[in-house]
């Protein structure tokens, strides 16, 4: 039987893996079902990852890099290859069971007394947002398109067009167009755009590359592949305005048009989810529903920023490592609400009397604003704590700390808002 | 008169650049964006990440990047020079692959160890 077992070795799941091993949990397994660990960011090849956590800027690489390196100094069991397939909670204190699969070990059944759920997410393809048109080939989740790019070594166009502003196409038209390609248009429903400002100088400006906010594709064209695709602005209700067509001439159409947190095994398991977030339901410490299990990273909500899911993977860890060792996490929750201008919290529970730091919040704004403040608000109407930002934007994940003084004052349940000043 | 936005902190000043009057910056909300403005109208640099072929390793690119910015008017041509580059696994993360690439003083550097695949 093991004492933690990591599902994912990403970057969510080295940092709880190795966390766990340094706070003393002795049999602990990563199962990871691609052939190296890393995760994603072994396609990231960009730099700009590490910052707050090394003080450096590191390309995604290097990122994964450093922390495999920390867990080969640990003792900590790693199986590639392997995919998890199922789990089970135990009842009643009854240990955990996760189902896996792999060419060496066949089916498995591994019994745990903690887990650790790190999966990531995936991307939305086109089907979840449904493009008019033919289904010729050449359409590409971005993501898709970096890896076939920068890890396999194929070119998956010459002539392309980005529908959406994410990260990860801004950084793909920029490295297309450093390969050779032409990237004629990045093409962005609402009115700003979902990836940060240093991406949209440094990948689209850079390079010429026209952004067309306020657009969509309204029809693609090419039978065996794409031809043509046809860009029309929206107004206010976010429908193409009829009149405004532009053509294109491509190969290509990449979609960067958001993130899903990748869940099946968590909703089989019967952990309670949050329809925001697409991912579980947290407590400070990202425990889950269910006792025991853990969750970190982009299976418990998109991530940005590297760094943060590092931070927040420790938590976890560190949790997982003191649930095997016998101490629970006790005591009244404190639930945290969204208000005006924010999207979620995470986490969506504080148990504040086992609160030993403040507790981070991480939330997202669904507005861009200038001068504003981020305002708790408890039940009673008392505002516990403010918070001044210069500047917030749905595409930059915003973070609070709140002192366990404060939170054990608050009577239930305690809403984040934000508040132009 | 040049205007640009300042990508050092997320706050994104609008700036406003007199090539004129010594590169006086104008709109920027601290001197960073002040030192930022005045760079990148005279010697505007960028880091430049890329892969190269590899034979051997686990995948057939390795990650590669400059150990530090290199002008941007010469991004192309350096994608000339990386795609010349040849490599056999194993490889190590920081290797220099490259010296002084095209005298930019910075060094092209592997971004990933690669070991031997059996
Ligand atoms: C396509 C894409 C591109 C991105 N590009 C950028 C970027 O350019 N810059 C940036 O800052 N951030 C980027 N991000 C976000 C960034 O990569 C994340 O912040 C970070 O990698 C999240 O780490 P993670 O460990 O939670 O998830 P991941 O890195 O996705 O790791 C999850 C791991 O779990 C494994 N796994 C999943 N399910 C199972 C299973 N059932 N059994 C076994 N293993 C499983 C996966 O194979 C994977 O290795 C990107 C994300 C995606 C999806
Ligand atoms: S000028 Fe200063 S405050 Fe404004 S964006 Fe640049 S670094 Fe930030």
């Amino acid at each position: 039987m093991y004492d933690l077992i990591v599902v994912g070795g990403g970057p969510a799941g080295l940092a709880a893996a190795c966390k766990a091993w340094e706070d003393g949990v002795r049999k602990v397994l990563v199962l990871e079902r691609d052939k190296e660990l890393g995760g994603i960011l072994n396609q990231c090849i960009h730099s700009g990852f590490g910052l707050q956590r090394f003080k450096e800027e590191l390309t995604g690489p290097e990122y994964a890099g450093r922390y495999i390196q920390m867990l080969r100094k640990t003792g900590v069991e790693v199986k590639l290859d392997s995919m998890v397939l199922q789990i089970l909670p135990g009842k009643d204190g009854a240990p955990h069971q996760v189902h896996a699969i792999n060419g060496q070990d066949g089916y498995m059944v591994l019994e745990t007394k903690a887990i650790v759920l790190a999966m990531g997410c995936r991307e939305r393809t086109r089907g979840a947002i449904s493009i008019p048109g033919e289904r010729g080939s050449g359409i590409f989740t971005a993501g898709a398109a970096q890896r076939y790019l920068n890890m396999e070594g194929y070119m998956v166009g010459r002539r392309v067009v980005i529908l959406g502003s994410g990260d990860i196409g801004l950084i793909m038209a920029r490295r297309m167009t450093l390969e050779g390609a032409k990237v004629l248009a990045c093409v962005e429903l609402m009115p700003y755009s979902g990836g940060l400002t240093r991406n949209i100088v440094q990948c689209l400006q850079d390079f010429d590359i026209p952004l067309y906010l306020s657009h969509t594709i309204t029809d693609i064209k090419g039978h065996d592949r794409v031809e043509q695709v046809t860009v029309s602005q929206v107004g206010p209700d976010r429908r193409p305005v009829p009149g405004t067509e532009m053509v294109f001439d491509c190969d290509t159409v990449l979609l960067s048009v958001g993130l899903i947190p990748e869940n099946e095994l968590t909703r089989q398991a019967g952990i309670g989810m949050d329809r925001r977030t697409n991912g579980a339901v947290v407590y400070e410490n990202m425990e889950t529903g269910i006792p025991g299990i853990f969750a970190c990273g982009n299976v418990v909500h998109v991530h940005d920023l590297v760094d943060y899911v590092s931070a927040e993977s420790e938590r976890a860890g560190a949790a997982a490592a003191a649930y095997v060792q016998g101490t629970e996490a006790q005591g009244p929750v404190l639930e945290l609400a969204a208000g005006d201008g924010v999207s979620y919290t995470v986490p969506q529970h504080v148990r504040t009397e086992s609160l030993a730091k403040p507790a981070e919040v991480f939330f997202r704004v669904n507005r861009v604003t200038q001068a504003a403040e981020i305002l708790a608000t408890d039940a009673a109407g008392k505002t516990i704590a403010r918070f001044k930002r210069e500047h917030m934007a749905p595409g930059e994940m915003e973070r609070v700390a709140l002192p366990p003084q404060l939170l054990k004052l608050a009577q239930g349940p305690l809403t984040l808002s934000i508040r132009e000043v | 008169m040049k205007e640009l936005i300042c990508i050092v902190c997320p706050k994104g000043c609008h700036l406003k650049v007199d090539e004129e009057n010594g590169y006086a910056v104008t709109g920027n909300g601290c001197p960073r964006g002040a030192e930022y403005g005045k760079n990148e109208l005279r010697n505007p640099t960028r880091m430049l990440t890329s892969t190269v072929c590899i034979e051997g390793g686990i995948y057939p690119r390795l990650p590669v990047k400059t150990s530090r910015a290199i002008p941007k008017g010469m991004l192309f041509q350096a994608m000339d020079e990386i795609a010349k580059v040849r490599l056999t696994a194993p490889v190590h993360c920081g290797q220099v692959l490259i010296e002084n690439l095209l005298g930019t003083g910075a060094d092209l550097v592997a971004s990933r160890d690669m070991a031997a695949h059996k």
